[in-house]
């Protein structure tokens, strides 16, 4: 029998291991066999609380759960009013906050991670404010955004931007702090000019860190969206697990959470691509 | 091969460097007056035991580094920063590993001229490229160069903005045996060809006597200086295979070796002294042909046990 490659395996036990969630899953949410015996009248079984009517849990069994991904990813632009959007307009919104919190982010913590990095006074100067900051909540800033800049969504993308800027800062500053002094100096003896120093010897030596700094802020922000959306409502992926909860639609529910699941590793590959672009081999 | 002419290139003046002590006593003098010249086209070795601050030198005339005192002057002016009118080799090569063999060179080509086309850009650098026999290379990155290769672009970079003066920090020390002797030998090439004047680094004495035309002995720190200069004046061109069979090689290597040996510690003790000169010995090879014959029974002496101590014989512990 022929070998089989790591990846090989690898890819049969995931297979193995979904199989094995979905049987739980399907065993789990089994209709409960009729718990109250058969002679009881059906409405005083109802009035009991027993019965064959909430017999089946609103937890959705696979094939449920499976037809409604199915029936939600065939139409996800509908817009049906306020309380009734497709997921891909819900995902759509919550997307372009973090995009728009994410690249404010990038714009600030990018450029001052580099002056920190570049000088010690700098650096000693802003450390403790940024040792402070770091470790609030974002959401805390929430109240505070909202009676400042008074548009919920608006207030989003603050607490979005408030979440990306520290990893990207401190990641900037320690990257270009530690671009090997090598390649300075041979920038120095060959009299690079200040601008093209920072843009073709310290950028691309700090790119690595500075990526990673990016790709941890995408992570934060991307969970931080979540709760911000619930918190202001309206739109977005957020708002849409707490209005099915509310609709007591777990199918939903369940629904959303894989999504943000897909949306978040989607998020997360873009950048594994990006880091690898910009890698290098000492 | 070079005339001296009366202004020297090169001229350093009682050059000195301390270092805040790390327990916060007084200062610690790593050199202190050095003094030396190198004429144009020059090839000029220093070597010394680590911990004299040889590689201190260099930066201070790369102009990464300042003295605490003294003073370097080249082609007249002061050396206050780094220039392009020098070219540095580092140790450790010091490549860009995001930039390909040619964007390396092209990017101290573009640092040179900054107003040449691309074009030009890339021709002048590919030229380097293939002065040191890297041509079929030059779209890889270092990282899948070896040691050598990576060293020769170094080389290629530092060559390419046709610096007035080359200075190298043992380029070839972390080499193996084989490339470096193949790497010299390029080395030589391009310096006749060159006119390139030089001052390196390093450890190998026979690398020394190979490429240099002065060899400059440096003693042990704190307060190193340069206590012997040997004057290489083995023919050129000069040949690996043969250069050990010319009848100066071996005493100037013997030479250099016993310098580094125990006259490097020993010239510490000789500066203190009233009578000690102010300025470097030199050596020319005639010079050392005959006291080399001449203190060889010498150093066979051996110490008379001091009289009127016993001596301790261990029989049974």
């Amino acid at each position: 029998m022929k070998k089989l490659t790591l990846s090989q395996k690898a890819g049969l036990l995931s297979v193995g291991l979904l199989a094995v969630i979905l049987l739980v899953w399907q065993l789990a949410t089994l209709p409960e066999a009729k718990g109250v015996a058969a002679d009881v009248d059906p409405e005083y079984a109802a009035l009991m609380g027993g019965g064959t009517s909430t017999a089946a849990s609103s937890f959705p069994t696979p094939a449920a759960m499976a037809q409604t991904v199915w029936d939600k990813l065939s139409d996800p632009f509908y817009d049906n009013g306020p309380n009734d959007k497709g997921i891909g307009i819900q995902l759509a919104y919550s997307l372009a906050r973090v995009l728009g919190g994410f690249v404010l982010a990038a714009v600030v913590a990018i450029p001052l991670g580099f002056a920190i990095g570049n000088s010690r006074v700098f650096y000693q100067a802003l450390n403790p404010y940024v040792q402070l900051l770091k470790p609030i909540s974002p959401l805390a800033w929430m109240p505070l955004a909202l009676y400042t800049i008074k548009d919920a969504s608006a207030s989003a993308i603050f607490v979005i931007f408030i979440c990306s800027l520290w990893p990207m800062l401190i990641n900037t500053a320690h990257g270009v702090a530690n671009v090997r002094k090598d390649w300075l100096d041979v920038s120095r003896t060959l009299e690079v000019n200040p601008l093209r120093k920072a843009f073709r010897v310290i950028l691309p030596a700090a790119a690595p860190t500075i990526l990673t700094g990016m790709r941890i802020s995408m992570g934060i922000a991307w969970l931080v969206i979540v709760a911000a959306e619930m918190l202001v409502g309206g739109t977005g992926i957020g708002y849409f697990v707490w209005n099915e909860w509310n609709n007591l639609s777990i199918t939903n529910v369940l629904f959303a959470i894989f999504m943000i699941g897909v949306v978040g590793m989607a998020l997360d590959s873009l950048f594994g691509v990006l880091s690898k672009r910009v890698a290098y081999q000492e | 091969m070079t005339t001296p002419v009366t202004h020297p290139f090169l001229q350093v003046e009682n050059l000195a460097r301390a270092y805040p002590s790390p327990s916060g006593g007084d200062a610690v003098t790593v050199f202190d007056h050095v003094n030396f010249r190198i004429h144009k086209g020059e090839f000029v070795c220093v070597t010394g035991h680590s911990g004299c601050g040889k590689s201190t030198i260099l930066n201070i005339l790369a102009g990464l580094d300042s003295a605490t005192t003294g003073n370097v002057f080249m082609d007249g002016r002061e050396v206050s920063g780094p220039s392009l009118d020098r070219g540095v080799i580092f140790q450790s090569h010091a490549l860009m590993p995001w930039l390909t063999v040619l964007q390396n060179v092209e990017f101290a080509v573009k640092s040179r001229w900054p107003n040449w086309n691309k074009q030009k850009v890339r021709e002048h650098a590919m030229r380097y490229i293939e002065l040191v026999g890297l041509k079929g290379a030059e779209h890889k990155k270092p990282s899948q160069l070896s040691g050598g290769m990576k060293q020769r672009v170094g080389i290629a970079r530092a060559f390419s903005i046709e610096p007035k003066m080359l200075l190298m920090d043992e380029p070839f020390g972390a080499l193996d045996a084989l490339t470096r002797g193949v790497i010299q030998d390029e080395l030589l090439k391009i310096c006749a060809e060159t006119q390139q004047t030089v001052f390196m680094i390093t450890h190998d004495v026979d690398e020394a006597i190979l490429l240099s035309d002065k060899i400059m002995l440096m003693s042990n720190g704190p307060h190193a200086r340069i206590a012997e200069i040997v004057n290489n004046t083995l023919p050129r061109p000069r040949e690996r295979s043969a250069i050990h069979k010319q009848p100066h090689y071996y005493p100037i290597r013997n030479h250099l070796v016993d310098f580094l040996v125990s006259r490097s510690k020993q010239f510490g003790a000789l500066r203190d002294a009233p009578d000690a000169p102010s300025s470097p010995t030199v050596f020319d090879p005639d010079d050392l042909l005959e006291p080399f014959e001449l203190t060889q029974p010498e150093s066979v002496v051996v110490p008379v046990p001091p009289i009127g101590k016993p001596h301790i014989h261990l029989v049974n512990a």
